[in-house]
């Protein structure tokens, strides 16, 4: 499609302008500074099994800016978990993780050899997970799990990392946390146990914290809580977070800037106001509905577009949501369309502008 | 911990006594007794009835139970049939005999399950997976009697390396003369324990390697070695050690087949000939202990695993 | 973790209807299959094995027939496994022992399937004091050593046939039970259970109708592994002489006969052995390729 020359004439604040790259040295707007802390180009990742090869991740682009709260939002199968996981390093064996240019902090990662990746676990990049309950070693105390990541990563033991754990967990609103050191996962409830986990983080002083659907397993209430304090935590530390979740009712409060996910690509990307009140691809208007509101309190789960995730075993050549999608046309299932930008700095991977989207919307009414 | 201990005794204790009772009835239905043995066809019907009234044999069934589990308690497991023997006099000569068999190579076996099994788990599918695992999937289908015959033909015949009967060689009673002999069983039996030992630990390591606290420990930046043995191996120990614990009746009947083959003076030929000459003291005397056997080792298991695991130790999982 | 879910959701096995999935299922396990080499080679030889068995009686060659001037031959045109210590045929010999180890495992694996299918069903769809005392009475037979309990019991039976099979029968069932209760229990929670029963549909036809389906392929599986261990139990048994009684013979009690001549024949030892090793890895083989069709999630490497 790149081939494809277009000419536009669209409204001024949008003004689509199709590039194959986001363009150089062009800081997306709504970053929340100029400097690049992670920069994937496109990262492909396939799993291998006996018969079959899983697709997973087709060719993401993304940049994570210092200091931004980037919300990766995509269903279940849309490859935002594998994206991050790519990036650090922890695939199982049988994933073949490519990429044309990965950096952090302007360094090389795909020059890294595998012990360089490792050491950028923890001080550089951290990690946490869906599952609290399953998350830690359930025959190591509290009090193991940070002593080790703080002997590794900041050479402190004895005495004063027990100190410094104790801060942390306190840092992290644990309560009483002297005796909760020497406490068992068990004996955490999930809420605690990811308040753990963020700890465990703290402790390395990431510069960058992936945080994969950190309240999916959790009650609503420990929910909001779970996500504030990563929130404060990022501004009090100068941490970058990219949360990951399906969830889009979390990420209008939360997050500076959105990139949205399905069938292993990246399907839009842009601020969270613009996202909220311009989308521009028709899935991410059908993960809001017709009214996007932020405002509106609601939460756009994704189970209500009909129709189920593409296969990524044989993926269809063109356009992964054409199937599900209600602008469907032939052009869609030509291959995986380029992204459109836009003024407002949005990008969107889809065959129609935004204006052709609601010019087509208002045609059907 | 000793709550948890004293509570699991309490269970075993009853369900130990359930098991005399049964095997007392099997004796008890059994189509001769300990009396036909003690007399002879000749023998007056008033001489008979003499002999089972002083062995208290005419009393009733309740009181005769607990006159033999008495006995029992004291480490009196009455006379063989066949041979009338004390049972007691007996087993304290072969048990000691079976366990300087039984221990050792079990212990060999357990060992390097524990360590193959570790580097096939954490390899998996790798080269060394697939050897590690080929080996003990044929292991496991090889009846152990043959493997000693085998060993049997190579190293006593063919060879004649080694000898292939008994303890030791009469009038010579050197530690040398002992270690040869027990060379062929020790390997029998330790390449017989192995593979489903190695096979359990292997996918045990398997489980816990691909548990979400491993993915975790990796985010956090250890290293696979780190991950192995700090995490892994402390949560496969734990099913191991249960394992170690279940396998203390082994230490009677472990060997049974082994010993046959090789005439090793242990429990295994003397339940052979017991059974062949349907001698029931002989049988339910081994029958009982291997028994308790069971229940306390399944008493060890759970001791050892709870001292393994903080979540069983506190009674969180069962 | 998470990424594995995600192969198995992409992959659309679950979502697929039920013929789908079956057919998924048999796909995967066939790939199972072609993939590893050993499992090809097993039960390709355990086939030929079968059926060479099967058809030992068509043979020309009377497995009784004595011939004491060619006793304990090698190998020879004649007699192609040579002859035993009283010149009879070891070819035909070895497959009427097969007959008979394939035959009591057979019948044994059945027994111990029968008992733990009933265990298990009743285990899982009771509950309560009755799963308690079942899957106690499971956990003490288990564990107590499986010789010593054999052959106890043999002791009480008469000895012959029926007798060997219903021993190992008895002692070898409460893996199934275990497996069945698990699989019932699973089953018993969900809807079409539930809704069964809501409309009076009877408990026998629901376990009959849903339960035992849906456990079926769990149920191959474990019927494979516990073929295996009866022949191997039968064989021990034979073996120590409290299996097989003369004049019939299987592979373990050839072995036993065997151990007198070994000095001088000692293929008579070799052959029933590697029979009884190829079987056993056969079987074993192929329970772990029904086990791709039980648990497709065992391929994709999520369990093991």
């Amino acid at each position: 499609m790149a081939d494809q020359k277009r000419t536009q004439t669209a409204g001024a604040d949008a003004a689509p302008t199709r590039e194959a790259e986001e363009g150089e040295g062009r800081v997306a707007p709504g970053a929340a500074s100029s400097h690049e802390l992670l920069r994937i180009r496109g990262l492909k990742t396939t799993f291998h099994s006996h018969h079959s090869l899983v697709k997973a991740v087709r060719g993401v682009d993304l940049t994570v800016y210092d200091g931004d709260f980037l919300a990766v939002v995509g269903e279940s199968g849309s490859g935002k978990s594998v994206t991050m996981k790519s990036v650090m390093g922890i695939m199982p064996d049988n994933a073949d993780v490519e990429a044309d240019e990965l950096t952090f902090d302007g360094r090389d990662m795909l020059a890294m050899s595998d012990e360089q990746r490792r050491c950028m676990r923890g001080p550089d990049m951290a990690m946490i997970f869906q599952d609290p309950m399953t998350s830690l070693d359930p025959v190591k105390t509290i009090g193991n799990h940070l002593r080790e990541v703080l002997k590794r990563h900041r050479g402190i033991t004895g005495k004063r990392a027990d100190e410094e754990a104790i801060r942390v967990l306190g840092q992290v609103g644990i309560p009483s946390p002297e005796q909760r050191l020497k406490q068992y996962p068990h004996e955490f409830s999930g809420g605690m146990r990811q308040r753990v986990l963020i700890a465990m983080a703290l402790c390395c002083q990431p510069r960058l914290l992936i945080a994969d659907e950190p309240t999916t397993a959790l009650d609503v209430t420990i929910q909001a809580q779970i996500l504030e304090l990563l929130q404060r935590l990022g501004k009090e530390m100068g941490m970058s977070v990219v949360l990951i979740t399906h969830d889009l009712g979390v990420v209008a409060s939360l997050c500076n800037r959105v990139a949205v996910m399905y069938g292993g690509l990246i399907m839009e990307t842009g601020t969270v106001r613009d996202i909220f009140y311009r989308p521009c691809h028709p899935y991410t208007r059908a993960l809001l509905g017709a009214v996007p509101n932020p405002n509106e309190s609601r939460t756009g789960r994704l189970e209500s577009i009909p129709g189920s995730a593409p296969s990524l075993i044989d993926p269809p050549d063109g356009c992964p949501f054409a199937e599900r999608c209600s602008f469907t046309s032939p052009a869609c299932t030509r291959g995986i369309p380029d992204f459109i930008d836009y003024a407002t700095g949005q990008r969107a991977r889809c065959v129609f502008s935004s204006d052709e989207l609601d010019a087509k919307q208002e045609g059907r009414k | 911990m000793a709550k948890y201990i004293a509570r699991r005794l309490l269970i075993a204790i009853p369900l130990l006594l359930v098991i005399t009772i049964i095997v007392f009835l099997l004796i008890h239905a059994a189509p001769y007794d300990a009396i036909d043995a003690m007399t002879n066809p000749k023998m007056s019907q008033e001489t008979i009835d003499a002999i089972r009234a002083r062995y208290g044999y005419d009393k009733p069934v309740w009181v005769q139970y607990f006159a033999w589990l008495g006995g029992i308690l004291q480490g009196n497991f009455g006379y063989s049939i066949v041979s009338k023997t004390s049972i007691s006099e007996q087993l304290a000569v072969r048990i000691p005999n079976t366990i300087l068999l039984v221990l050792p190579s079990y212990l060999v076996a357990y060992v390097l399950a524990i360590v193959l099994g570790l580097v096939a788990g954490s390899h998996r599918g790798g080269k060394a997976d697939h050897v590690i695992d080929g080996i003990a999937s044929v292991l496991i289908a090889v009846p152990s009697f043959w493997l000693a015959m085998l060993l049997i033909f190579v190293f006593g015949y063919l060879l004649r390396w080694l000898p292939i009967v008994g303890m030791q060689t009469v009038g010579d009673g050197s530690f040398v003369d002992v270690l040869r002999h027990y060379i062929l069983p020790f390997v029998t039996l330790t390449i017989a324990f192995l593979p489903d030992n190695l096979r359990y630990v292997r996918s045990s390591t398997i489980t816990q390697i691909t548990q979400d606290y491993v993915v975790v420990q990796q985010a956090f930046g250890a290293k696979r070695s780190e991950i192995m043995f700090r995490h892994v191996c402390r949560n496969v120990l734990g099913p191991i050690l249960t394992r170690l614990g279940m396998a203390l009746p082994m230490l009677v009947t472990g060997a049974i087949i082994t010993e046959t083959i090789f005439s090793w003076p242990g429990v295994g030929p003397y339940f052979m000939t017991a059974i062949k000459g349907m001698d029931y003291p002989v049988i339910m005397s081994i029958l009982i202990l291997s028994s308790a056997l069971v229940i306390l080792g399944n008493l060890l298991a759970d001791v050892l695993n709870a001292l393994a695991d903080p979540r069983i130790r506190q009674g969180v999982i069962a | 973790m998470a990424a594995a879910q995600m192969t198995a959701a992409q992959a659309g096995v679950p979502k697929a209807g039920k013929p789908k999935r079956q057919w998924t299922r048999a796909s995967a396990a066939w790939s199972a299959f072609k993939h590893d080499k050993s499992a090809i080679v097993s039960i390709t030889m355990l086939v030929i094995i079968v059926i060479a068995c099967l058809i030992a009686p068509l043979l020309p060659i009377d497995p009784n027939a004595t011939d004491v001037a060619h006793r304990l031959a090698g190998p020879s045109a004649q007699h192609i496994f040579g002859t035993d210590q009283l010149g009879r045929d070891y070819f035909v010999r070895t497959l009427y022992g097969g007959r008979v180890s394939l035959l009591v495992g057979l019948l044994a694996m059945l027994t111990s399937l029968v008992i733990g299918i009933v265990v298990g069903t009743v285990a899982g769809l009771v509950g309560g004091f009755v799963d308690g005392l079942l899957m106690r009475i499971v956990d003490i037979l288990s564990s107590v050593p499986w010789l010593v309990l054999v052959t106890v019991v043999s002791v009480f039976l008469k000895p012959g046939l029926t007798s060997i099979i219903l021993v190992i029968g008895l002692f070898s069932w409460m893996e199934i039970a275990r497996l069945v209760r698990t699989e019932t229990q699973a089953i018993k929670g969900r809807d079409f259970v539930q809704y069964a029963q809501l409309c009076g549909v009877s408990r026998t036809k629901v376990i009959m109708r849903h339960v035992i389906p849906s456990a079926l392929p769990t149920i191959i599986t474990a019927s494979t592994t516990s073929l295996a261990s009866a022949i191997m139990t039968e064989s021990s048994l034979s073996f120590l002489g409290v299996g097989v009684q003369q004049p019939m013979s299987s592979w373990g009690s050839m072995l036993q006969d065997s151990q007198a001549y070994m000095q001088n024949d000692i293929l008579m030892a070799i052959i029933p052995g590697l029979l009884i090793v190829i079987v056993i890895f056969a079987f074993n083989k192929l329970g772990n390729v029904m086990r791709v069709f039980a648990d497709p999630q065992v391929m994709s490497g999520e369990r093991d």
